[in-house]
Order: structure tokens, then sequence, then C-alpha cells
């Protein structure tokens, strides 16, 4: 068994699940209580030792542990038990494929900072979400409930919708970047480009104040810089096919009382709970892999880092520093998209149904196709003869 | 490693199947069984280095077409299959015997004309060969699926369209 | 593991054909279509496999989008047959039996 591939597993892991998604918990219940201008929740204590509600995440998990578990009568037992795993499962392996660093050397040795390298990653990601479907449509249907049952229904509509969604918006970055390998596209992303330098070709030496603009005013080359059309799109229909709100009429909290997971109680609805909270950094991920440079550092490649750095400290020091930038560097953009669902979450209103499906059709899917044929005339224009 | 996944997975798609078949009652049970046996044959097509067809599978099969299959199944709202006296026993018996005759016969005569294994390129099965052999070589074939699919939504939709007024 | 392959995809026709074959309830019998084609759709990855050559892969793509076309096209008449005749069973649609 490769120890390597064990160790990058345990680290998404204990980073994902044990340490962010208690977190999010906490941050969901934090900062919608400031944008609303109160408090929030701060009661749970550990010997009187409020930690500003920090203690909440595992209050709750004692909670739904110690919960009674109830099974309606009249529903199919293995199905209801059945389903909270084929929801949660689909949020963990879709770490597997998402870079938290790029390919370093050391001496003989490469590193990779990828669960699994695969070629077709980006597919995967998709494959796995639409598996994630079937969590939501059995548990709507075995809890024997009219309720669950309308929201379990409109979920795996709104859910198929939004996967055809999702995979069009793509196409413009998988355009761009020419692979769906994710450790690729982070690679590619690495880089900066010349903001001014179409005006090069037309300066006869290199004159002064406007070479030097030219040559310094640089974009970090990400997915946003390139697709930001794409970016929103993506980002909206990544956002719907997980549920999240304010595409959560499936979970209707106020609507349908608890939609599809109505009947479930204790660790089963924790496994629901925990479902919907890890959706939350896969989708910080996976945007952040895509568009936003995933382990990049914006303006600083990997080569600048490790060459002023490995002439003082020599080149296993520089490519160690580089590692840790990198990871830390991806984690803060993961934390900047947690935060920016949530403040979504927390501003606008809930979608209606009909609202939902128009957006996907009518809207995001004719755009998505817009953008692939002008992407591909962008990139015929600028391709170098 | 690649036989004991093969027969997990082989093992699993039978099972599978045979929870289809056997599952008269509850056709829910039934299309969840068969969903099993799509994830473990996209996973047998990538053990066979058809990673794009493997992905595929899971992705439009077991993720699109077994889930409007489910979506039938609820909304017509098919608890129990009501049983009607069973006929035709001793004719569906001789049909699994000569069922089983053809399937033993397919499994000794195949090996005998499969030549030897040829030499497959590296990046065999991809999305970039795929892609490049569907726009080259096959690209009639990709556009008639194209207007078989323009044909089966206008024909889906006119279907279930209550009133055609 | 070719031949093992086809064996497998042998043995899921013969239960596909078996449900079509016997099966009351339309959408089963749908169902074990859909695992024939399967079946065939191996057969033919693990041909394409042995002799390297991508047309194998084509044909399943193929027959995978004919697979998706049925299946829509089919549940849209189903739903229909059960909006005029509240049963799926095939043996109530039996009008132009001899």
């Amino acid at each position: 068994m490769p120890v390597e591939a064990i160790v990058k597993v345990l680290f998404m892991f204990a980073v994902m699940v044990i340490g962010l998604a208690p977190i999010i918990t906490w941050v969901e219940r934090k900062q919608s209580a400031v944008m609303q201008d109160r408090i929030g929740a701060n009661r749970a204590d550990l010997a009187g030792i409020t930690l500003i509600g920090l203690l909440h995440p595992a209050a709750d998990v004692i909670k739904l542990i110690t919960k009674e578990d109830v099974v309606p009568a009249g529903a199919n037992r293995v199905m209801h038990m059945l389903s909270p795993v084929i929801a949660a499962v689909p949020a963990l392996i879709a770490f597997a494929v998402i870079p938290f660093g790029g390919v370093y050397q050391f001496g003989d040795t490469t590193l990779n900072l990828v669960g699994a390298d695969i070629d077709w990653g980006l597919l995967y990601i998709f494959a796995i979400g639409s598996i994630a479907t079937y969590g939501t449509v059995i548990a709507g249907w075995s809890s024997n409930n009219n309720w669950s049952m309308l929201g379990g229904l409109r979920a795996s509509a709104q859910m198929i919708s939004y996967e055809v969604t999702m995979g069009l918006t793509v196409v413009g970055i998988f355009m761009v970047f020419q692979t769906l390998r994710l450790s690729d596209m982070a690679l590619a992303q690495d880089s900066s480009f010349r903001l001014l330098g179409f005006l090069a070709p037309y300066l006869g030496n290199d004159g002064g104040v406007i070479g030097w603009l030219i040559e310094h005013v640089r974009i970090p080359g990400w997915g946003l810089v390139y697709q930001p059309l794409g970016f929103l799109m993506f980002l909206t229909a990544i956002m719907a096919e997980n549920k999240r709100p304010p595409f959560d009429i499936p979970e209707g909290e106020s609507e349908i009382i608890a939609g599809y997971f109505l009947e479930y109680s204790g660790m089963r609805f924790g496994l629901f709970y925990t479902a919907e909270f890890l959706e939350v950094p896969v989708i910080g991920t996976i945007v952040t892999s895509l568009f936003l440079g995933g382990w990049s550092i914006p303006w600083i490649s990997t080569a600048d880092v490790i060459g002023a750095v490995s002439g003082v400290f020599g080149h296993g020091f520089a490519t160690g520093l580089c590692i840790v930038l990198h990871v830390l560097s991806f984690l803060l953009k993961v934390v900047l998209m947690i935060w920016l669902q949530m403040a979504l979450r927390w501003t606008l209103p809930r979608f209606r149904y009909d609202q939902v499906m128009d957006l996907c059709w009518k809207m995001i899917l004719p755009l998505s196709i817009a953008n692939v044929f002008v992407t591909g005339l962008v990139i015929l224009l600028m391709a170098p003869r | 490693m690649t036989d004991v996944l093969f027969y997990l997975f082989a093992g699993l798609a039978v099972a599978g199947a045979l929870g289809m078949l056997l599952n008269v009652r509850n056709t829910v049970a039934g299309a969840l069984s068969l969903v099993a046996t799509m994830v473990s044959l996209g996973a047998i097509y990538v053990l066979l280095d058809a990673y794009l067809i493997g992905v595929l599978q899971i992705l439009v099969y077991a993720g699109a077409i077994l889930v409007v299959f489910l979506f039938v199944v609820m909304l017509l709202n098919l608890r129990e299959d009501v049983f009607s006296p069973e006929r035709l026993r001793g004719t569906k018996r001789i049909g699994a015997v000569i069922g089983a005759l053809v399937c033993v016969e397919l499994i000794l005569l195949v090996p005998r004309a499969l030549g030897p294994a040829a030499e497959i390129p590296a990046d065999f099965g991809s999305y970039r060969a795929l892609g490049t052999a569907l726009f080259t070589d096959w690209v009639l074939a990709f556009e008639l699926t194209s207007l078989l699919l323009l044909a089966a939504m206008v024909g889906a939709v006119i279907l279930a369209k209550r009133s055609i007024d | 593991m070719v031949e093992k392959a086809v064996a497998l995809s042998a043995l899921l026709f013969v239960l596909g054909a078996l449900g079509a074959l016997t099966r009351r309830n339309l959408i089963v019998i749908l169902m074990s279509i859909e695992l024939m084609l399967n079946a065939v759709n191996l057969a033919l990855v693990s041909f394409s496999r042995q002799w390297g050559d991508l047309a194998g892969h084509v044909f399943v793509l193929m027959v995978i989008v004919v697979a998706a076309a049925e299946v829509a096209v089919g549940l849209g008449i189903v739903i229909s047959l059960f909006r005029n005749r509240e049963s799926v069973n095939v043996e109530d649609v039996s009008l132009l039996k001899w």
C-alpha cells in the first residue's frame, strides 16, 4: 500500500472533514448573526468557557449521536438507512482529485500533492455529483411521507437539470486550458501575463516608462480572468446542484418543513447535515482549482519563489517553503469561497421552484453555449500563426 | 490486484442484475440494484482502459437514465407489484435452462476466437483519442446521433404533455 | 481479463433477456432492456481493448446515446399509458393480441 497516497488522503480528510466542516457550522451561525446584527449561538460551554460559540459543533455532534433514531412506520428500512450514506459519500470522495499543492522535486523524488492525479479529474467530479442525486431521491421516497416525497422529486429534477449546466459552463475553461486534469489546470494558472502585452510589437526599442509598464503590469493567469462569465455561471450551477441556498427548495426550511430529510433524526440526520456542510468546501475547492488559480500565489510563480530563496537557503528548503506557501494559499482561497457562499446564503431570498428551472434551462444553458462560441472564436483569433 | 478488483465488480454487477430481476414487489429496490450494476460496470470499463466510456457510463447511465427511471416509478407511485397468478411456469423454467446453456456456450467458445492481445497506445480510451476519432473518422455517426437526440427530446415532450391544444 | 469480461457480458445479457421476457411490469422490462444494452457495451469495450481499435469505444458511445433516447421516449409512453389505464402491467394492454 503506497504510504504517500494514504498520507495525502489523511491530510485532506483531516483538513476538510475534521477541520473545516465543524468550522463551517460555526461560521454559518456566527456570520449570519453578524450579518443580521445579532449575537448568534454562544451558549455552549466547557466548564464556563464559551469560545464565542466554537464549541457548538461539538455540542451538535454529541446531541445528534445521543438522539433517538426514529424510523417512520411503513418506511422501507433498508433504504431509509442507506440514503444518508449515498448522500454523504460523494461529498467525501470529491476531495480525492483536488490538487492542494503542485508537483515538487526533491532531488530524485517527485511529490505530487493530489490524492489521485487522474487524467479526467473534472469528469470524475461530475460523475460523482450525479451519484449524489440518489441520496436525495431515495430519502424523499423511503420516508413514506408526502412532504418528503415532494422534496425528493423537486430535488432530483433540480439536480439533474443543473448537472447538465455545470458540464456546459466548464467547457470554456476546458478550451482555454486544454486539459481535464485538475493539477495541470492549477499549474497552468501559476503564471501571470502582461496586461498591456498587445502594445509590445508597436514599441520600437524597449523605451523607458511605457516599456517598464508593459513588462510589469501583469494579471495572474487565473481561470477567472479568462472566463469571467464561466465563473459566474459555474458558481451558480454548482450551488444549485448542491442545493445550497438560495436554491434550497428541496429542503425549503419554511415551506415544506424540512423537505426530504424530514423523517430523519439522530445521527442519520447528522450524516445528511455533514454532507450538506461538506459540500461547501467541495464547491470551494473545485471553484478554486478551476477559476481562482488552485494552489498558486498570484503574481509569484513557483519558479520565482524557488529561484529567490534557493540562492540563500538551498534548494530543499526553498521547495519546502514553496509547499507551505502553496498549501496556505489554497486554503486561503477555499476559505474565501466559503465566506462567499455563506454571504450569498444569508443575503438572497430563496428562489421559487419554477424560477430555479427557468434559470437553468432558459438563461444559463443558452449563455453557456454562447460562452463556448465566443471562447472558441477568441482562441481561434489569438492563436499564434 | 486488477483481477481481485475485476471479480469484485463482476460479482457486484451480477448481484445487482439478479436483485433487479428477482425483486418482484419493490420496483424502486430493483432500480437501485440496477444502479449498483451500472456503477460496477463503469469500474470494469476503467479496468479495461476505457476511461472516458467508464466515466460516461456513471455520468449518463447511473446518474441520469436510472434517475429518470426512479423518477417515473416514484411519480406513478408504484409501490407494490400486484401479484397475478403465475402462468407459464414450465415455459419460464425451460427458458431459464436455455438461457444458461447459451451463456455457457458463449463463455466456452468466445475465448477461442480471440487472438493475442494487441499493443495499445498510451492514451487508448482517453478523451483525446476518442474525441479525435469522433470528429475525424466517425463524424457522420456523431452528427446522426445529435439528430436522434433531437427527435427523442421532441417525442418525449409531446408524449408527456397532458393535452395538445 | 478480456475473456472474463466477455463471459460477464454473456451472463448479463442472458439475465437481461430473461427479465425482458418473463416479467410483466413494463418498467422492469425497460430496465432489463437497459441491462442487455449494457452487456453489449461491455462486450464491445472488451473487444476494443483486445484489438486496440477505438471503433469499439465510438460504437459504445452511440449505444449509450441510443439507450438514453430510448429511455426518454419509452418512459414517456409508460406515463401516457398509466394515465389512460392506471396500470403498467403488460397484460392489461394486450388488446391487439389474438
